[in-house]
């Protein structure tokens, strides 16, 4: 164990030392469950009650707009593919807001460097020959997508770093700047006339899910989740098992005592933006390769805002990420499900309502577990 | 020359809502609150406002309802902000993700669409091509968003409300130990950024005759680029607003000539913004307990 890891352990430990260590932590490990877990139930609740509301105010039977909502996303193929196909996206998105929290950072520029990886995955398959191997366009189309967001992130970690201009701000008013740019890329020289997309790509397809699986037949699940999957499996090992992980959490946690135990702070910033850009900008693909196979302006729009929603639920944890982009992907399907008894748009609320919630049950638990805390 | 005086009016036609939503964050933000919500409120303000003015047929009452949404939903972040302490940048992005949602739920509810309401009394829009002074009389909103920010600078600057406010926003700590309350100026001050961000979004919707979804366009969003452009000070807030309006009034007129691409024009605002962080035009330096407890 590194001096590092000592100096961590004791600043989130204080008693370690203490005879009494083995208690100690065990209340510890508990109470950090409790402060993980709790909010996002109490966040579930909370919209549940708005839900019921929202229903019982055009007169529909919350129960019944449930069960239709679970019908119609989990009970049968197309809906669970369609559920899967914007959960991929939502992984992207919410790893990327993830890797910037775990710094201490906050990167609401989700949308637009999602928007630039899929630009970028479009461009490599439209200047890759017809015919192309996809052994080969794919892996480029990837690792266009990648670079591309990872450009647009590196942007608002560069100007953290050398000029201090806080990354709320910068990331917001870059979205801005990159979807403009990209969609004057669009009008002015991709477009298919009459649309605003690009023409289709000429190589580096993803295969849809229903060639597997025929009961998928028409869903938009596609090859590109099981690549999500694995970068979500990555940047868990990356955050928790590398120095550099360790670096980036460091940071997050005590800019400062990092400073002070060597760590480059300004760069740390930079990597973790970058990384996070390059992480949204995977998502990418998901449309461009798996889904249309052109990229499309409007096709990112709101995945970012949803993305810092999945980051807090799943508690910037990799799998809880996975879990939450599952949950709100559900959500998202589960409102084209029930627009028969309710406005689709129901779901539209929840998913602020949810964030709120959150927002709010996470500081509220931590307060109350330290005033159990100093009670015993 | 009514070519210019044309100009100065549109231009200060689309200032209208940038400076009600800007005098409103600043306000917030110099107490300390983040104003992410600006979009939020301005959204929630438009469809209040039109709600308001389609079941009572009175613009004015249109107005007063708009002024009613944009403070609750500012309520709702007060308290989960100051009550609950949430992050404020959170709570801001749930704010405005809310008033989506929200909007767009009554929309379909009312009136049975996802696009548009149907038409409600309104301020009548003058042409453009009229008198200067009449065309902007006409809608009384924009005399209102025009004395705004004067009106804003001396609350701030010039009374006790506002001596509260910087300190609040700038030592929390030092406001307690002479007694001012931090979470009563903070309430106040949320609430005043509602309320008058929100007749930013009832100017959009009264002006328009009808609500649309997502009217707000990213308008909240661009009086927050003014205000730290303006370095949140409320009168070079006001210019930025002027100069963000004048740049998209340019854009429009020039649409037919495609002398810079409109994709470029509408960058102007977020470029800027970001080069007065950088500090290359001097620096922006945010209060200094802005998203502080």
């Amino acid at each position: 164990m590194s001096d590092l890891d000592a100096t961590a352990m004791r600043e989130e430990n204080p008693s370690t030392v203490s005879e009494t260590m083995v208690i100690v932590r065990s209340r510890d490990v508990r109470n950090r469950v409790i402060e993980a877990v709790l909010p996002p139930l109490v966040a579930l609740l909370v919209s549940i009650v708005v839900g019921d509301l929202l229903i019982l105010a055009v007169g529909q039977s919350p129960g019944a707009v449930y069960r239709l909502m679970l019908e119609g996303t989990w009970g049968n193929a197309y809906g669970f593919g369609q559920v899967l196909y914007k959960t991929t996206t939502l992984i992207c998105t919410g790893l990327a807001v993830s890797v910037g929290l775990r710094a201490g950072l906050f990167n609401i520029g989700a949308e637009g460097q999602l928007a630039a990886g899929g630009m970028a995955a479009a461009l490599v398959g439209l200047a890759l020959p017809v015919g192309t191997t996809a052994v080969i366009a794919v892996p480029l189309g990837v690792l266009g997508a990648l670079a591309a967001g990872g450009a647009v992130g590196f942007v608002p970690g560069a100007l953290r770093a050398n000029w201090g201009a806080h990354e709320v701000i910068t990331t917001i008013m870059l979205n801005f700047i990159v979807l403009a740019f990209l969609s004057w890329l669009v009008s002015a020289h991709l477009r298919v006339p009459e649309t605003l997309h690009t023409p289709p790509i000429h190589a580096g397809a993803l295969p849809r899910l229903s060639v597997l699986w025929n009961g998928f037949h028409g869903s938009a699940a596609n090859g590109s989740i099981l690549i999500e999957l694995c970068a979500a499996l990555i940047l868990g090992w990356y955050l928790f098992r590398t120095r550099g992980g360790f670096e980036l959490r460091a940071v997050g946690l005590q800019p400062d005592a990092a400073e002070n135990a060597g760590i480059n702070v300004g760069r740390t910033w930079i990597r973790a933006l970058t990384l996070s850009g390059a992480l949204a900008g995977l998502g990418g693909i998901n449309f461009v390769l798996g889904y249309e196979r052109y990229y499309e302006e409007g096709f990112a729009t709101g995945a970012g805002f949803l993305g810092i929603a999945v980051a807090l639920v799943g508690r910037s944890n990799p799998l809880g990420v996975v879990l939450a982009a599952l949950f709100f992907a559900t959500l998202s399907q589960g409102g084209l499900a029930i627009n028969a008894l309710v406005p689709k748009q129901m779901v539209d609320a929840l998913q602020g309502v949810v964030i709120l919630a959150m927002a709010a049950s996470v500081p509220e638990v931590r307060r109350l577990l330290a005033q159990a805390r100093g009670k015993r | 020359m009514s070519l210019a005086l044309a100009f100065l009016a549109q231009t200060l036609r689309i200032a209208v809502p940038y400076l009600f939503a800007a005098a409103g964050g600043v306000l917030a933000e110099r107490a300390g609150i983040i104003s992410l919500t600006l979009e939020g409120f301005m959204l929630g303000g438009a469809f209040s406002a039109m709600l308001g003015s389609y079941w009572s047929g009175s613009p004015w009452i249109g107005a007063l309802c708009g002024i009613a949404g944009g403070v609750a939903l500012a309520l709702l972040h007060a308290v989960s902000t100051i009550r609950f302490k949430a992050d404020q940048v959170v709570s801001g992005i749930a704010i405005n993700l809310l008033a989506v949602g929200l909007t767009r739920y009554f929309l379909k509810l009312v009136f049975d669409s996802s696009s548009n309401s149907l038409r409600v009394a309104g301020f009548s829009a003058g042409t453009s091509t009229g008198s200067l002074i009449g065309g902007l009389l006409h809608n009384p909103l924009i005399p209102f968003g025009l004395l705004i920010i004067p009106v804003v600078a001396w609350l701030l600057y010039r009374t006790p409300f506002g001596l509260r406010v910087r300190a609040v926003g700038e030592h929390p700590e030092a406001a307690t130990t002479v007694g001012v309350s931090v979470k009563r100026v903070r309430y106040v001050a949320v609430a005043l950024s509602g309320a008058l961000a929100a007749l930013g979004g009832a100017y959009l919707a009264l002006d328009q005759h009808q609500f649309t979804d997502g009217m707000s366009a990213g308008r909240g969003f661009i009086a927050l680029a003014a205000i730290i452009f303006g370095r949140w000070d409320p009168v070079r807030a006001g210019i930025a607003c002027l100069f963000f309006a004048a740049a998209e009034t340019l854009q429009i007129q020039l649409q037919g000539m495609q002398a810079i691409p409109s994709q470029f024009v509408q960058m102007i605002p977020y470029v800027l913004t970001i080069v007065a962080l950088v500090g290359l035009v001097g620096r922006a330096m945010p209060p200094a307990a802005l998203g502080r407890e």
